[in-house]
Parts: C-alpha cells; structure tokens; sequence
C-alpha cells in the first residue's frame, strides 16, 4: 500500500499536551498537504483532549541516526559518569538545583 | 408558545439526527483511514447536538418522551427535518458539498441562537458553535480541494452542486412558526441566516473554481413531514433495533 503513487505522503505527528510542554512524537498519518495533515491529526490524536497544540512534518523530512551506529555513537558514554552533575555538595537551603 | 417551541427545536434536531445518521453511513467506508474517522467524528458531533435538543424538546413537550423515544419512536410524517439532509450520500464530493450547504447555513444560525431569549435553546447552540466552526472549516475544504482540484474532482463537485442545490430553498423557509418564534426572540431572523450562507458559499465556491447554480426550482415539505424517498429507508435502518427489541438496555 505505502508503494502507491497515489497515496497521499506520509506525515509525523507531534501532540503539545499542554502549554509550556514539548510537543511529543504521537504517531504518523497521511495527507495530501499541510493543512489537512494538521486536520486529520486534530481528529486522529486529539479526540480525547490529548493535547492543544500540533506539529506536523512530512516523514520524508525526518532523518534519523542508524543503528548499526549505536555502539560508536552512545557506549563512549558509559565510563564518563562525571559527566552527571553529582559530585557537587549541595548548599544548604538551595531547593531548585 | 410551547407547542411552537417544541416544533422549532424538534425542526433544529431533525436536521442534525438525519445528517448525522448519513454521515455515519461512512463509517468503515471512508475512502482513507484518516478522512474515516474525521467524518465519523463530525457525524458524532452532530449526534450529540441533536441528543441536546431531543431531550430539551421532550422536556417542553412535558409528555415524558426522552431523546430515545423521540429520536427512534417517531413515523416518517412526524421527523421535520430539510429534505437535504436525507439525501443519499453519492460519492464523496457529493457528502462533502451536501455538508457545506448545511454547515453554511449552521453555524450562523448556532450563533444567531445563543442570544435567543430562550436560555435553553442559548445554551445548545452555545455548546455547538465551536463544533460547528470546525464543521464548516472541514467541508469547505473539500469543496476547494475538489474544486481546484483535478478535472474529474472539479466535474463531481459540481454535478453534486447541481443536484443538491433544489434542496437549499428549504432551509430558508419561513411560516407562522418561524415568524412567531423569531418574533418573541427565540429564533433568529432567517433573512440574515440566508445572507451569511450566501456570503459564505460564494466565498468558498469562487475559490472552488465552482459556479454557483441559478436559484430555480426549490424542493419543499421537509418542515411539514413530507419528505423524499430515501426517508423512510433511512428510518428504517436508524430505528430497526430500538423496534425490534423494544426497551432494551445494555
């Protein structure tokens, strides 16, 4: 089905829970454009109030990192514990760190 | 006055149950998985008004008859709704323009309605203009897609246009209970509902590439129970379980 020229492109959809929030990965649909991306994605992934805010972006466009990199990319990571912030004392009385 | 009320608000349920269970029809045959649950969606949102309204007019009616009773116990001659809305759906530039002529008339008439001096009535359509918008919003969409869309697009779009356009005269119509209600400041005037419709269409069919049909001759009788053909079928399926098995629950 997706081999069809005459299917309408493939778009990422991206939900804002609420205000001040990131929007967030929800799922993917098709449309012939922009505007009935974010329609179809208003009635497909917003009908439980799941969010007010949508982003949506054709899939064509999102590059994605490859697995086969995996073990080059994030294992370097492993051994650098310092790189948390963990081994600062805490002022006394700092509450928002 | 109550009697006209309740023939007013049973008149603004009709439309809405009636369309609704066309729209419905759709479901699961919707020509994309999306558009499925968009229209799905709207047809429910049309149900939910209408269940508003029902249940408001079996309250001024004072006879005890609930939303049920008055959405599936009814006979053909007493449904009031626009011989519009029970029009077969066609192919989907057909459902989709049939919508746009309603939604046109809709939504202005949902926002003329909440200062009706009826609070009820006020609250309904307040509850129903967001919707509505996003209804309009929908249809016209389509309208231009199919408009300015591909010759074969563009051709059915206006067939749909052509045919249904006998239909639009109806929603327009006044009689004494229009005039009684809209006197008392129940109802809105339908001469400004007509000329936001109009305004509205042509709007949407100018940059549809569509040609508005020459106003002819307009179909009649909805309003008094007389309705088309395809009433009685569309009946016949909305109310075959409730008369079936009657007074189930579940």
């Amino acid at each position: 089905m997706s081999n069809n020229p005459n299917n309408w492109p493939l778009w990422e959809i991206f939900i804002q829970s609420k205000r001040g929030l990131e929007h967030k990965h929800v799922g993917s649909l098709h449309a012939a454009d922009p505007q009935m991306a974010i329609e179809n994605a208003r009635d497909v992934y917003t009908r439980r109030q799941e969010g007010n805010s949508i982003w949506v972006v054709l899939a064509e466009h999102m590059h994605a990192s490859r697995p086969e990199d995996a073990e080059s990319f994030y294992d370097p990571a492993d051994d650098k514990v310092y790189r948390h912030p963990t081994f600062y004392t805490m002022p006394e009385g700092a509450k928002y760190i | 006055m109550s009697s006209k009320l309740l023939t007013y608000t049973l008149r603004l349920a009709d439309d809405i149950l009636i369309l609704s269970q066309r729209l419905g029809e759709w479901c699961g045959h919707g020509p994309v998985l999306e558009e499925d649950i968009a229209l799905t969606n709207r047809a429910l949102d049309h149900l939910g008004e209408a269940r508003n309204l029902l249940t408001y007019a079996g309250q001024v009616e004072g006879k005890g008859r609930s939303e049920d009773d008055l959405a599936y116990l009814r006979m053909e001659r007493q449904y009031t709704n626009v011989k519009l809305v029970e029009q077969p759906n066609g192919d989907y530039a057909h459902t989709m323009v049939r919508s746009f002529l309603f939604d046109a008339y809709h939504l202005p008439l949902m926002q003329a309605l909440t200062k009706s001096k009826d609070e009820q009535l006020a609250a309904i359509a307040g509850k129903s203009v967001k919707e509505a918008t996003y209804h309009l919003r929908a249809s016209s969409e389509w309208i231009i897609r199919f408009g300015d869309g591909t010759e074969e697009s563009h051709q059915r779009a206006q067939a749909a246009l052509e045919d249904l356009w006998t239909y639009t005269g109806e929603l327009f119509e006044g009689d004494a209970v229009l005039e009684e209600m809209t006197s008392a400041g129940m109802a809105p005037d339908i001469a400004s509902i007509k000329e936001a419709w109009s305004k509205t269409v042509d709007q949407v069919l100018a940059e549809a590439t569509l040609k508005r049909p020459a106003d002819a001759f307009m179909m009649t009788g909805g309003r008094k129970g007389l309705h088309s053909e395809h009433m009685g079928f569309i009946l016949a399926e909305m109310q075959h379980v409730t008369r079936a098995y009657p007074g189930v629950e579940w």
